[in-house]
């Protein structure tokens, strides 16, 4: 195995370093609870820009569809905390007690099989894991065997999404419909909604979110990650040395599946509702946006997009309520005409190379070790 | 303006500046009151799909705060208005709701359309302790301490017209009609008990959804031709309407012969339908632009100076301009601004002044108000049909209905 000496280099520590004195120490300190629960909802989108990082930044595979994944963790943790939402003493004014409040509403008589097992908290935890790892593997297994990829892929993955938000608004007695499954409560007995709560799952987040960049850093180290890079450059070299490139790339999608998932879930638990408007084409679409403007080659990057964009969307939205898409429209524009690789690649080609010769005319020292250190040029 | 026609408000004591009660007496959990003003938000979508909809009560909203200002305030404090982009996306609805409570302590919030969207922001109203006057006709199947719900219930919008159909046009069958969502599956389920159980020798031939959006709706017309129903009951929403009609006309179905009662359309949506291609179909809800009372008359004048001659006002646009008024009527029976307070005292708050004639809160937190049919002119109003004689009720939970 082709492993650096060192798991980061320089400035991938140092760009580790400050995101985690950003997110555990900085923004929770200078924040009240309500924007840092806003900082929380911006950051389940990171863990979908990693995926996205690995999967179409190092493995070229874009994913027009990850709104699925997100939304199939979204979906398990919701039905879990719905259930337990639902007890009988809570819907008593309902003409089936115990059942979710929208079930009633579509005169459901009795729960669905497929929402029984979600009353135990580990099987919604694995399934939260295990589902979107699963769809994501029949999808890539039914389209990279066929060496379906590129554009085609693509689309392919955005019908998926489009299919997916019919499926859940037209089955609105098993799925909450176009509401969504809402009011949200507790999670194992432990109420969401409180200040106190809301601490709690932010650290909660980032600690998982680290956990994503840590396992994202290790794929990419490996020679996994490698196989990945070059399949992207050169896919039938890679083919023609005996590598099953199918399997590697349904292993890509499959990771960034379930790192979308994990964010979904962590969405519901931030927001304390789930809904179809985040499964389908649009928001598909703005996550890989998320990724682009943050550098889809950047697993850092990734995460600043996911915060900047939505920073800056709450932010237009609440001093320009009626222009603030115009205003969000210019600025993916001008970031992706700009800077096609994303506000990392301003950094790795107009700021870092400052910061080094800034240092290395303070402290001169031979710029080789730079060179043998720094990321591959990808 | 407005003013000078209602009499009933112009009657009210107007706090002088001696009268006005002190910030600390009125405001004791620490809303955006100061001794001059008090704020409170609006939280629509003026971007995405449901902004065209979503426009009507902004703007409603923003005319009844100004005159409320122009007639001295609330409590001697004028309104001061925070709006917020709900973007027709139900989360951004829950983000801008919790920032207008927490961030800007609001003292109210007129605001959310969508049956989705309110149900996004229940529950930060309900726990942050806001107060939410909802605009919009909807299901029922609810009721908060946090929500007063200016538009009707289904049971109200619905049981009235299925009987005035019934009675005066003698009609035995009906084929129901929605988009597909909680709001017309409610609502049909509501009529379908209603025409079965309590309507002599009534049926229904037929009940479809279609999904949002949709525009394809030849196999549903076709199904309709061939039952030939007495009554066609469409639930159909927004831009599906335009498509709707255009295909029910363009199939020989013609609306002065074949009755058609909706609950959907307003003067809003036929704007985009066309008045040729609805006119003779018939609509029960409780407001038409049309109506005549000395309310209204002062009401679209004012309206139209505000936002321009070609704008029309629909039923939502009217209960979101009732909205502002309530809160500030219901304030100055509590003599606070305090959430509490508000809440306990809004049930029998009565305003003289509405457009649509008189309404009053009801202990649920509903209003009591007329229902009304309409019939579709060419023009693009409603000619008033017919009213029932009493307030209607509202009764978010109806028996025998669920």
């Amino acid at each position: 195995m082709i492993i650096n000496s060192r798991f980061f280099n320089r400035s991938e520590l140092v760009g580790f370093l400050a995101l985690a004195l950003l997110l555990f120490l900085v923004l929770p300190l200078s924040l009240d609870i309500f924007r840092l629960n806003l900082v929380a909802k911006y950051l389940t989108y990171a863990f979908v820009g990693i995926g996205l990082v690995l999967c179409w930044g190092y493995g070229g595979i874009l994913s027009l569809g990850q709104g699925v994944f997100f939304g199939l963790g979204g979906y398990c943790m919701a039905m879990y905390l719905k259930l337990e939402a639902s007890s009988v003493a809570n819907t008593k004014i309902q003409s089936t007690p115990g059942i979710p409040d929208f079930m009633d509403w579509n005169q459901l008589t009795s729960l669905p099989f497929f929402w029984k097992p979600f009353h135990s908290f580990p099987v919604a935890l694995i399934a939260i894991i295990v589902v979107p790892a699963i769809f994501s593997f029949i999808i890539g297994a039914a389209m990279f065997k066929r060496r379906v990829g590129g554009v085609y892929f693509a689309i392919i993955t955005q019908a998926i999404a489009a299919i997916m938000t019919i499926l859940i608004v037209g089955q609105q007695g098993y799925t909450g419909g176009i509401n969504g499954i809402t009011d949200l409560r507790t999670l194992h007995g432990w109420d969401i909604r409180t200040d106190h709560a809301k601490y709690i799952l932010y650290f909660v987040e980032v600690v998982l979110l680290f956990g994503c960049i840590v396992a994202a850093q290790f794929i990419r180290l490996t020679k996994l990650g490698r196989i990945l890079v070059a399949m992207r450059e050169q896919e039938d070299r890679v083919r023609f040395s005996g590598y099953s490139v199918a399997n590697f790339k349904i292993f890509a999608f499959c990771a960034a599946a379930v790192f979308a998932a994990i964010g979904g879930a962590m969405f519901t638990l931030e927001v304390g509702f789930m809904s179809p408007s985040f499964v389908g084409i649009v928001p598909s679409i703005e996550m890989v946006i998320y990724t682009a403007v943050g550098g889809r080659m950047s697993i850092f990057g990734a995460v600043w997009g996911a915060l900047l964009v939505n920073f800056a969307k709450t932010s237009l939205s609440e001093s320009f309520p009626q222009l603030w898409l115009f205003g969000l429209g210019a600025l993916f524009i001008a970031v992706v005409l700009a800077f096609p690789n994303g506000l990392s690649g301003i950094w790795a080609d107009h700021v870092q190379p400052r910061i080094d010769r800034l240092l290395a005319s303070r402290k001169p020292k031979p710029a080789a070790g730079y060179v043998a250190d720094g990321a591959p040029a990808e | 303006m407005g003013m000078a026609a209602l009499p009933a408000i112009s009657m009210l004591p107007r706090p002088s500046f001696a009268d006005v009660p002190a910030t600390s007496a009125v405001n004791t959990t620490g809303l955006a009151v100061t001794d001059s003003e008090v704020t409170v938000g609006i939280l629509h979508s003026v971007t995405g799909t449901m902004a065209i909809s979503e426009t009507g009560s902004v703007e409603a909203e923003k005319l009844a705060i100004e005159q409320i200002n122009a007639a001295g305030g609330v409590l001697g404090r004028k309104i001061k208005f925070i709006q917020e982009d709900g973007a027709s996306d139900w989360p951004t609805f829950a983000e801008k709701a919790k920032k207008l409570l927490v961030n800007d302590k609001c003292a109210a919030v007129m605001g959310c359309w969508t049956s989705a969207s309110r149900k996004a922001v229940l529950p930060v109203f309900e726990q942050y302790n806001g107060m939410l006057y909802y605009p919009t006709f909807y299901e029922g199947l609810e009721q908060s301490k946090n929500v007063i719900y200016t538009g009707q219930e289904a049971t109200q919008q619905i049981i009235a017209g299925l009987d005035w159909v019934n009675k005066t046009k003698g009609a035995k069958s009906f084929y129901l009609l929605g988009s597909d969502y909680i709001w017309p599956r409610t609502s049909n389920k509501i009529a379908r008990k209603h025409i079965e159980n309590h309507l002599q020798g009534c049926k229904v031939v037929g009940e479809e959804y279609f999904p949002l959006g949709s525009t394809q709706f030849n196999s549903v017309i076709n199904k309709i031709k061939l039952t030939k129903p007495d009554v066609i009951y469409a639930i159909i929403v927004g831009g599906s309407n335009v498509a709707f009609y255009k295909q029910l006309k363009a199939a020989g179905i013609d609306l002065s012969k074949q009755t058609l009662l909706t609950i959907s359309v307003t003067e809003d949506e036929i704007d985009g339908i066309g008045g040729e291609n609805i006119a003779g179909a018939y609509a029960c809800m409780k407001y038409f632009q049309s109506l005549d009372n000395a309310n209204n008359k002062a009401f679209v004048p004012a309206f139209k100076k505000m936002w321009g001659e070609k704008t029309v006002i629909g039923d939502v646009t009217q209960a979101a301009y009732l909205g502002p008024w309530l809160w500030k009527l219901t304030v100055e029976k509590a003599q606070s601004f305090d959430i509490d307070k508000v809440a306990a005292a809004s049930p029998g708050v009565e305003f003289k002044g509405a457009p649509e004639g008189y309404v009053r809160i009801h202990e649920n937190h509903h209003l009591w108000s007329k229902t009304r049919v309409g019939r579709a002119k060419a023009d693009g109003q409603y000619e008033l049909i017919y009213e029932t004689a009493d307030l209607v009720e509202p009764d978010p939970f109806p028996k025998g209905y669920q």
